[in-house]
């Protein structure tokens, strides 16, 4: 199953020279590059572990797709998502995240459903490995 | 209109005395009045009837919008009444169309109760409007200070918390409302639900008269929704949503609903304009308490808001709403089947999202205004919105709207799944191809038929509506740039 967070995970799995253009775009922002993974891509899981801390101040993308070789070299079967962050007041969040790397088998979710209260239902989402 | 009869009789024995006196001889003029950076000010614009004067009918709209009545009261004296007295202060004809004046009117801090939105229309709207000697009357904007604008909570969420507990970023969300919108059971009504979340839909939405009608009752519609969220998040991964709408006929029975919104595990809620300005403000404060997005549908505000001569212009609405709490605000499209503008309409998003509003006279912004941290409404556009326009709703509104496409998504030839993976694709290959520094304006159209190769639904969306347009002229329009419409 293909998991459909971040931007631009409906189009076919961006290339590095479109992973850098993006790349060049978060610069331009002034904003901070952060770059994440994990194997557990439940939607609820907000904290992927970083590589490293958000990098600040860069001048150009290539120190990113470095650090993003290095990490796909590590954890070449995670997924691996790029944020960036803004620190201007009224932001200070993040801005953009997108998907760069998926692991070759993609897992899935099964819902659980516990029936109570007359007709409502609980609902929960475990990640099942595939 | 003589110069005596336009200045304020000073003398008090002249000015008490029983009797009728012009509005402008009681003190509601002052075209040497300076405002305070305390003070809320409000423009309206004016039509006087033939034979009153400008001046004169700005002071009567003071007058009536705070202190006066008809006729001098002996009871004025035994206030500081001259504090209480609203003062008109500037009137200007409004450019290009006789007949009509902008007059500005500066209220002191003290005539509005902390946090109450029902007080602030109470007295700005209260009486005016009826008022004989005007032909028709329109609030155009407001500005209210710092201080008064921290008596207000405002949005119980905000655009960046929003995007954090949704955990969507760098694009529009996208939405579509559930049709057709009365008649479904609700297991048919989720079915629509579930096929638009899974195609690639962040949200779905009730429709603002969706509420407890004998078709479909209200609880049947959430328990079957709820299902189709969470069946549409376990087969994405994605965080999903669908606008529930707890609009009823009393607050008691729209907490009951939103509390049972809340224990099915929904993020957001939605009420319709309708419901008024105390119930807005009860249910953004349950909404603030229960870590819930609220959704407001402005069902009803072309009422007022489209003539121009004649009501309350958007940009207010949008203002008290903000300051009242709410989460998604419908906007306008400046593109699709409803009434809008593209400057006006961006003039309600700057409105909604920005922390200070700087004077923007072609986007119809008369006031600088400082939000004083205010969370940013997220704004919705709906109404007659399709795949083919995407590059024109990117480069309007940006990253921070949701865009919703009802008829766009459901009326797909393949169907509600394939209708919203054309809206999905299509915003994302315009996203990604703004951020590479395209100029989308131009190159949107060819951008769409790139990406219509590889994806079908897209293709055969841009068949059945890329020359769709509502190219009419809009009626709520600047009064400082011609008239622009959008082909």
């Amino acid at each position: 199953m293909r998991i459909t967070q971040g931007c631009f995970s409906f189009l076919p799995d961006l290339d590095d020279a479109q992973i850098s253009a993006q790349v060049e775009y978060i610069l331009s922002k002034e904003w901070a590059v952060g770059i994440e993974y994990t194997d557990e891509p439940h939607p609820r899981n907000t904290y992927w572990e970083m590589w490293g801390h958000p990098m600040f101040d860069l001048k150009d993308a290539k120190g990113v797709m470095m650090e993003l070789e290095e990490c796909r070299k590590a954890h070449g079967d995670s997924y691996i998502r790029i944020n960036a962050f803004d620190s201007t007041r009224g932001w200070e969040t993040v801005m953009m995240s997108f998907i760069v790397n998926r692991p070759a088998q993609e897992p899935s979710f099964r819902t659980w459903r516990q029936e109570v209260d007359g007709r409502s239902m609980r609902y929960t989402h475990e990640l099942v490995a595939r | 209109m003589n110069e005596m009869s336009k200045t304020e009789i000073t003398d008090k024995k002249k000015r008490y005395a029983a009797g009728v006196l012009k509005y402008a001889q009681m003190g509601y003029w002052d075209g040497d009045y300076e405002p305070k950076d305390t003070d809320v000010l409000a423009l309206f614009r004016i039509t006087p009837q033939d034979g009153v004067d400008p001046i004169e009918a700005a002071a009567a709209v003071a007058g009536e919008s705070s202190t006066a009545t008809w006729t001098v009261v002996w009871t004025d004296r035994l206030t500081a009444c001259d504090q209480y007295r609203a003062k008109a202060y500037k009137v200007e004809p409004v450019p290009g169309t006789p007949g009509q004046y902008f007059c500005y009117v500066a209220y002191d801090l003290i005539l509005f109760e902390e946090g109450s939105i029902a007080n602030v229309t109470a007295s700005i709207i209260g009486n005016v409007f009826s008022f004989k000697p005007l032909l028709a009357a329109r609030l155009e904007d407001m500005r209210f200070p710092v201080a008064y604008m921290k008596t207000f909570a405002g949005p119980p969420t905000g655009i960046v918390v929003e995007r954090e507990r949704l955990d969507k970023f760098g694009k529009p969300l996208l939405g579509a409302t559930t049709k057709p919108k009365l008649g479904l059971s609700g297991k048919n009504y989720g079915r629509v639900v579930y096929e638009g979340l899974k195609g690639g839909l962040d949200f779905m939405k009730d429709d603002e008269n969706i509420n407890s009608q004998p078709f479909m009752h209200w609880r049947d519609r959430f328990l079957y929704c709820m299902e189709a969220v969470n069946k549409a998040t376990a087969v994405t991964g994605e965080v999903k949503g669908h606008y529930l709408n707890i609009t009823a006929g009393t607050m008691e029975e729209m907490y009951a609903r939103a509390e049972f919104a809340k224990q099915l595990g929904s993020v957001i809620v939605m009420v319709d304009l309708i419901v008024g300005w105390t119930a807005i403000q009860s249910i953004s404060n349950w909404c603030r308490q229960n870590d819930m997005i609220l959704h407001m549908h402005r069902a009803g505000h072309g009422t007022y808001t489209r003539q121009k001569n004649h009501g309350i212009s958007f940009r207010v609405i949008a203002k008290w709403l903000r300051m009242a709490g709410v989460d998604h605000l419908h906007c306008g499209t400046a593109v699709g089947k409803l009434e809008g503008d593209p400057l006006t309409v961006q003039g309600y998003y700057n409105v909604c999202r920005e922390m200070q509003n700087e004077v923007d006279l072609p986007r119809g912004i008369f006031f600088e205004q400082d939000w004083a941290n205010l969370k940013k409404v997220m704004p919705v556009a709906s109404g007659g919105i399709h795949a083919g326009q995407m590059h024109q709703l990117l480069d309007l509104f940006g990253d921070d709207v949701v865009l919703q496409f009802g008829g766009g998504t459901i009326g797909h030839p393949m169907g509600i799944q394939a209708g919203a993976t054309a809206n999905r694709v299509a915003l994302e290959a315009m996203v990604l191809a703004r951020n590479e520094g395209v100029d989308i304006a131009n190159e949107g159209p060819e951008i769409l038929r790139r990406a219509a190769k590889w994806c079908k639904p897209l293709e055969a969306a841009l068949d059945v509506w890329g020359n769709i347009t509502f190219n009419y002229t809009s009626t709520d329009t600047s009064d400082f740039v011609p008239t622009a419409s959008v082909s």
